[in-house]
């Protein structure tokens, strides 16, 4: 059967539009009423007040909004947060607390990988996938030979990295986090 | 965003039931295109069928040796799969070659087909454009235009198919499975799939309304060496400006053409098999005289004529890749 979730008429009492929706976000369960229009990203951010995810574009050009979803790192501005009943979301809220950062943070503190702080947890959740992506032998525009595994180069990591833009342009320090983080792996 | 109803569909069946029984119902998979659109209200659906749960996302083999690719498999997952690398390579480098990693991971190989243009005027509510608002002319003629098409286009409208996915497809000559409201299916090569704009720039695949793509499937493996060289405006995370997507034999320094398509110039991926055997076995294949052949009939704007010698140049550079052997 079919979930019809929101024809008004079909679900007496409840207010048209209100469709339940479970997210497990950062290890914690919610069930939210939303009006399906909500971005996964607004879910997060007017919802849940986890506002860690940033609102850049809201157009899938920026990253800022990016968030891992099943352990895949996606732009929760484009998808809407019905879609995700039952997902598994990790916010950079949920990558680690300001006594135990996570290593990818830690790399930013160290190296600057930011000034105005703004696309930096998409960069920073960005970033961890981007490596995981590399060890599971995903291919990027820039990989060599397709059969064989991608290397963790600055060219990899650069190339993976595109869809996270940053106005302060702090590239340069973002990479040697993320290359910090990645020398600790390998 | 309009407001719109939303249902979670758990079989092809059941998805292409819902989507004839509501008036103004769209299928929804990544998002990635159609939230776009909807936030700007140039795609108003009125409810949506969310096609993510129907189990289409698996890449498996076919009894003649090639490959069903499920219509919800993500392009991240198709350009990683190990056979598309061994024996599709053109697929996983036009598909790495497209969007961000973020946006692989959620765009799904039926969605990526069906994208729209990316024509300024398109997103542009206060402009006429005859895609957008069939009737209203095409603002794009007498505007800007440097990314528009130069082959196929019409009066009526010059945009291109952003798709780099599709040209490697193309290039590949696949087949698209769908199943029609009424439970039946049907396979439509590719060459057939996308439309030119002609009169009616709306209108841009041969689906029939509601009509849901279920799989692509690709032919056995042809070998050679496969190339997919995008140019564009920045290194990374842009749309073509011209895309040449090649699969070749080379033999002791000379290259034969098997396949080659182009993205970036025209409402559909651009093939013109007689340019593909210009060149007898044994010869080298140059440049000039195939892009001579593909662009016969090009009708470039002010702005775009530059996509003539880029052809030429992107083609030349992409046969001197593959002269070498190299697989980038
Ligand atoms: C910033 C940005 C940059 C991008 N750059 C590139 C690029 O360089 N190259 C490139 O090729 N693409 C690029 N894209 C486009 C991206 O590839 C597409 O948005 C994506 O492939 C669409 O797939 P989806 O599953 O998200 O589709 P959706 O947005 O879910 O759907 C798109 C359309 O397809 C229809 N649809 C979906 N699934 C089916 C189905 N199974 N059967 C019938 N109809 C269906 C929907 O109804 C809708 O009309 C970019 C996108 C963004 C936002
Ligand atoms: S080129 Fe096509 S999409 Fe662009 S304004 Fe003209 S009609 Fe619209
Ligand atoms: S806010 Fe989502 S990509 Fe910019
Ligand atoms: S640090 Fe300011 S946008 Fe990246």
């Amino acid at each position: 059967m079919s979930s019809i979730a929101t024809h008004p008429g079909r679900q007496p009492g409840r207010q048209p539009g209100g469709v339940p929706t479970r997210l497990r976000v950062n290890n914690r369960d919610h069930v939210l009423e939303l009006d399906p229009r909500t971005t996964l990203l607004d879910a997060l951010r007017e919802h849940l007040h986890l506002t860690g995810t940033k609102k850049g574009c809201d157009q899938g050009q920026c990253g800022a909004c990016t968030v891992i979803v099943n352990g895949r790192r996606a732009n929760s501005c484009l998808t809407l947060a019905v879609m995700h009943d039952g997902d598994d979301i990790t916010t950079v809220e949920g990558l680690g607390t300001p006594e135990a950062l996570h290593p990818m943070q830690k790399a930013f503190v160290e190296h600057d990988g930011f000034q105005c702080g703004y696309c930096t947890p998409g960069q920073i959740l960005s970033a961890v996938c981007v490596l995981g992506e590399i060890e599971a032998g995903i291919p990027s525009h820039v990989t060599g030979a397709l059969t064989a595994a991608p290397t963790c180069s600055d060219a990899e990591i650069r190339e993976r990295m595109s869809g996270n833009i940053c106005r302060c342009a702090a590239y340069p320090n973002i990479i040697a986090a993320i290359r910090e983080v990645a020398g600790g792996r390998s | 965003m309009r407001a719109f109803t939303y249902e979670r569909a758990e079989t092809a069946a059941e998805a292409v039931a819902a989507v004839a029984r509501t008036p103004g119902a769209r299928f929804i998979a990544g998002g990635t295109n159609l939230l776009d659109l909807m936030k700007l209200e140039i795609e108003t659906p009125t409810h949506l069928v969310d096609v993510n749960r129907l189990g289409l996302d698996h890449v498996e083999e076919t009894g003649d040796g090639g490959l069903r690719i499920g219509a919800l498999v993500r392009n991240t997952d198709l350009a990683a799969d190990p056979r598309v690398r061994r024996d599709y390579g053109v697929l996983s480098r036009a598909i790495v070659a497209g969007a961000s990693g973020q946006l692989r991971n959620r765009a799904t190989t039926g969605g990526n087909l069906m994208q729209r243009t990316r024509c300024p005027y398109f997103y542009d509510t206060a402009m006429p454009c005859n895609k957008r608002e069939p009737g209203t002319g095409c603002a794009a003629l007498g505007g800007l235009s440097h990314n528009h098409a130069i082959l196929g286009s019409s009066e009526a409208c010059i945009a291109t198919h952003p798709s780099d996915m599709a040209v490697a497809l193309r290039a590949l000559d696949a087949t698209v499975e769908t199943m029609a409201p009424d439970g039946s299916g049907r396979s439509i090569a590719i060459a057939d799939f996308h439309r030119l704009p002609g009169d009616t720039p709306h209108i841009e695949t041969v689906l029939g309304p509601g009509e849901l793509i279920t799989a692509v499937t690709l032919p056995p493996p042809r070998g050679g060496i496969h190339l997919y060289r995008k140019v564009r405006e920045r290194a990374s995370y842009a749309f073509a400006n011209v895309a040449v997507a090649l699969v070749a034999k080379v033999r002791s320094g000379r290259v034969v053409v098997d396949r080659l398509a182009f993205g970036g110039l025209a409402h559909k991926p651009w093939r013109v098999e007689a340019a593909e055997r210009l060149f007898a076995e044994g010869e080298d294949a140059a440049a000039d005289p195939i892009a001579d052949l593909v662009l016969a009939g090009a009708r470039p704007t002010e702005h775009n004529a530059y996509k003539l010698p880029l052809v030429r140049r992107t083609l030349a550079a992409t046969l001197d890749t593959a002269r070498q052997g190299e697989t980038s």
